[in-house]
């Protein structure tokens, strides 16, 4: 099956054309669901095979190539579209094709009676086409391939209620803020790319890291790299300073957000920057800038996701959020714990946000959470699967989240410092309190929207997607259970994933080992901390609501900051946007533009004039005027004969 | 006999040459232009008949016997379309025949 | 000095200065005047060379019959003296001059680096006979037939042609 890996990428794009070029006239819903489904399903399976196969084979041969055929040929450049098959890419092909599928899914139900829902799963699967290219390619041009095509699809799925309006603005607005947002990732990104052909004169993995990994080049080359695709990491995994998009992103429909701001897309940063773990692991400095705004990132966005009123705004700053902590670990040199809070993350998040569709749904577009409570009775499994998901996301003992997010605060102190572990742990109870904040405005207390609204259980085919993904919520982090608690088996994820990361490990040498008694005595600090945060979330929200109102008017300057995201866009806008703005209004357009560029392009005419209105005048008409001439040419003959005599 | 050298003829037929060149060149009256043609075709009959005695070969004066069939034929022909110019425009300076100037 | 030398220098002092005459007057008639002095000095000159049959024809046809062609033309259209040459358009008229005599110079000199006498040795004997009407005409009968009968047409084709351009349209 693993021959036959390009297949996973092929059946998307057949959907998307078979969805997007007939899916208007397929007045079927179901069947343009099934097709959109199906594709990505199949996809599912062949990865799981692909992904057994692999297990069967021996550790050394685990990393395999496919090609297809030669995309490029130019000069030296020399490049395939190929894919490759290996233990980090199977994870996130998984994690995509599985979660993906899941959605696909839950969408069918979700976006009944919508008329674009042709255009809507055509996008979808496009998305998954262009997602499954940044994962499985084999080089730094395929990935970039996938790069801009799920910028796209999510400029496509942001923007797809084209005729509505959005806060201030319009859906179309925030759809091409998230677009131009990632193009300034890409330019650093493909400023990275230049500068990885500059110096390695591939852009092929397996060349480029074998040639990071034995040959010497000056740390600086290698810090720029990954500075530059770094900077395409921020853009498209939305951190400082360029998550912006992220939370404008929600002006999507629910399962968008679901699917590309929570489980996939988002993640792509994080991939590509553990794909080329070497180079930064070559550049320690950049690793711990990596580490550093990641840590802000969570920090920040999880202050602001404290107080907002909109629940797929607390869901988007929530990402962001935990996005950070996967920065944070693969800046401190935890490679496999980045991805695993990946995937753990793809779980609990996708299934938050398909929840809050779900209430959504059920509350009849409805999503200011002031309006809502007590919905635990109306809508009971959308109810338990949101609140699984929010213990996982709090790092409740025995859930996925627990074992992810603590191992990278765990490697935030060993391989890091105290300051980030206690960063980090502070973000965790913030994001324990914000959750349960959450629920406990949604499902319990009283309720507070009016009568007029009927809030109901969404159907079947959008509740069992959301169980399934609560069982892995649940189970999914048992295959990253740490050393300390599974004795020899040792972190079964870690090993997994241990060729992929080892040369990049190995340059790190890490730091000595510390006890098994510090990591427990952390790991009881920050749960109990969390699951103070967890009750107390409930206890105020739910039972003293009022008081809320009188802390809130004690903070009124720290709260007024936080609810309007500290005007970080109100700051770009004018420190960046306008500056630029007025720039290209006076410089760009009335001075180059129209001075110097139509002036070169008129003068180069008028010069023209100028010598076909000399020239001219040899036509005079006159035949005596011809004979002169012609008697100057024959006496210019008889001078080349005398020459040549 | 001849004990001029044929450059001394040649040289001759070199300045009425020159000179009919610079009557085509020159003038304004259609007329003189056509009369120094001919004196342009005289100098070539000139060469003809000097190397033609030279040579001891009669070619030579049959040609230019040719030369002055096609030059009598030229002339009348020419004239013609002169007197049939002057009657349109009443002029045979040729500054003032352009009909050729768009 | 012998007498042939002697009647050389005068024939070529009237015949070129006769042509400069001749493209430099103003007034039409005169430059035919002096035209026919070219042709009379010509025939002289082909008289030096042994041409008799061709002196003749230069008298008969070109001074005899072209001319008078070209005098009658010049009366009829009656178009009075032109003013000065070099009055207008001094610059291309200088140059154009300029030009002639650097096409003078340049043949001249040429004619002199070939030096064509070093190549001829004439044969007195038959450079007598050379010219006279028995051996043109013999010429022109055998061996010069077809362009001669051509040269007829060619006469009948132009008087046709002249006839017809130069006479009265009838409306």
């Amino acid at each position: 099956m693993i021959d036959y890996i390009y297949l996973t990428i092929v059946l998307p794009l057949l959907g998307f054309l078979i969805n997007g070029l007939f899916g208007k006239k397929i007045k079927n819903e179901k069947v343009i669901g099934i097709i959109g489904s199906a594709t990505v399903g199949i996809s599912f399976l062949i990865v799981v095979l692909a992904f057994f196969e692999t297990l069967a084979l021996p550790v050394e041969d685990r990393s395999n190539t496919v090609n297809l055929f030669t995309w490029l040929s130019v000069g030296g450049l020399n490049i395939e579209f190929g894919y490759l098959v290996d233990q980090l890419s199977l994870v996130m092909a998984l994690v995509v094709t599985g979660v993906g599928f899941l959605i696909h899914v839950y969408s069918i139900g979700y976006m009944h009676g919508d008329e674009g829902y042709w255009r809507f799963f055509a996008y979808l699967n496009l998305f998954i086409f262009a997602m499954m290219n940044l994962v499985l390619g084999d080089n730094f041009l395929v990935l970039f391939l996938g790069w801009e095509g799920v910028g796209l699809c999510s400029y496509l799925l942001i923007g797809f209620y084209y005729d509505r309006k959005f806060e201030k603005s319009t859906v179309p607005d925030a759809a091409k803020k998230a677009f131009i947002v990632n193009r300034i990732g890409d330019f650093g990104f493909l400023l990275g790319m230049f500068l990885i052909y500059f110096t390695f004169d591939s852009l092929n993995f397996n060349e480029v890291f074998t040639k990071a990994e034995f040959t010497s080049v000056p740390e600086s080359t290698y810090f720029l790299i990954g500075l530059f695709l770094f900077i395409g990491a921020t853009g498209k995994s939305a951190q400082i300073p360029l998550f912006v998009w992220l939370p404008d992103a929600m002006a999507g429909p629910t399962p968008v957000s679901a699917l590309i701001h929570a489980a996939t897309m988002v993640t792509a940063g994080v991939y590509m920057v553990a794909r080329s773990a070497i180079i930064y692991a070559s550049a320690p400095t950049m690793l711990t800038i990596v580490a550093v705004i990641g840590l802000l990132t969570a920090f920040f966005a999880a202050t602001i996701g404290l107080v907002q009123n909109d629940i797929k705004k607390v869901l988007a700053y929530s990402t962001v959020s935990q996005l950070g902590y996967m920065f944070l670990a693969l800046g401190v040199g935890a490679f496999s714990a980045g991805i695993f809070h990946v995937m753990t993350h793809a779980f609990f998040k996708a299934l938050l946000f398909l929840g809050a569709g779900s209430v959504i749904h059920g509350m009849h577009e409805i999503q200011d959470i002031r309006k809502y409570g007590g919905l635990k009775s109306k809508m009971p499994k959308t109810y338990i699967t949101f609140i699984i998901a929010a213990f996982a996301i709090s790092g409740f003992p025995g859930l996925s989240g627990f074992f992810s997010k603590d191992e990278i605060l765990w490697y935030s102190y060993a391989n890091g410092n105290i300051v980030y572990w206690l960063i980090g742990a502070l973000t965790a109870v913030m994001t324990a309190f914000y959750m349960f904040r959450l629920v406990s405005l949604t499902f319990f207390g009283e309720a507070r929207y009016d009568s007029s609204v009927h809030p109901h259980e969404s159907p079947a085919v959008m509740t069992v997607p959301l169980m399934i993904l609560a069982g892995l919520a649940v189970v999914g982090g048992y295959v990253g259970i740490p050393e300390i608690f599974s004795g020899e088996h040792g972190n079964l994820f870690h090993t997994w994933l241990l060729p992929v990361f080892e040369p990049a490990e190995q340059k790190l040498a890490h730091m000595g080992s510390h006890s098994h008694f510090e990591e427990i005595l952390l790991m009881a600090v920050s749960v109990i901390a969390a699951l103070g945060a967890m009750y107390g979330a409930y206890k105020i929200y739910t039972e003293k609501l009022n008081k809320v109102e009188r802390i809130r008017a004690m903070f009124k300057g720290v709260y007024t900051t936080l609810l309007n995201k500290y005007y970080v866009d109100e700051i770009y806008e004018a420190v960046i946007i306008n500056p630029i703005v007025k720039t290209s209004r006076t410089i760009l357009w009335k001075i180059t533009d129209n001075k110097i560029i139509d002036g070169i392009v008129n003068g180069s005419a008028s010069v023209v004039e100028i010598i076909s209105g000399i020239i001219r005048k040899f036509q005079t008409g006159v035949a005596q005027f011809y004979a002169i001439v012609m008697m100057a040419g024959i006496a210019l003959v008889f001078f080349w004969i005398i020459l040549s005599l | 006999m001849s004990t001029i050298p044929i450059e001394y003829y040649l040289i001759l037929s070199a300045f009425m040459f020159s000179a009919g060149v610079a009557g085509v060149l020159i003038r304004r009256n259609a007329i003189v232009v056509f009369m120094s043609i001919e004196l342009m075709l005289n100098s070539a009959n000139l060469t003809l008949v000097a190397f033609s005695s030279y040579l001891g070969n009669v070619a030579g004066q049959v040609f230019v016997f040719f030369v002055m069939t096609v030059a009598a034929a030229e002339a009348a022909v020419g004239l013609a379309i002169i007197i049939a110019i002057f009657r349109n425009k009443l002029t045979v300076n040729i500054d003032e025949i352009n009909i050729f100037k768009w | 000095m012998n007498i042939e030398i002697i009647f050389f220098i005068i024939l070529a002092a009237v015949a070129g200065f006769s042509s400069v005459m001749m493209i430099t007057r103003r007034n039409p008639v005169i430059s035919a005047i002096f035209l026919i002095l070219n042709f009379f000095a010509l025939a002289g000159l082909y008289l030096l060379l042994n041409a008799q049959f061709i002196a003749v024809v230069q008298v008969i046809v070109y001074a005899g019959a072209i001319m008078v062609l070209f005098l009658f033309v010049i009366m009829l259209l009656n178009t009075g003296k032109e003013e000065h040459i070099l009055a207008t358009k001094k610059g291309i008229k200088l140059f154009a001059i300029l030009v002639a005599s650097l096409v003078f110079a340049q043949i001249v000199y040429l004619i002199v680096m070939q030096n064509p006498s070093l190549g001829l040795s004439p044969d007195p004997a038959a450079s007598i006979n050379s010219g006279t009407v028995e051996k043109i005409g013999r010429e022109l009968y055998t061996n010069y037939i077809i362009p001669f009968e051509a040269a007829g047409f060619l006469l009948l084709a132009a008087t046709i042609g002249a006839l017809l351009l130069a006479k009265k349209k009838l409306d």
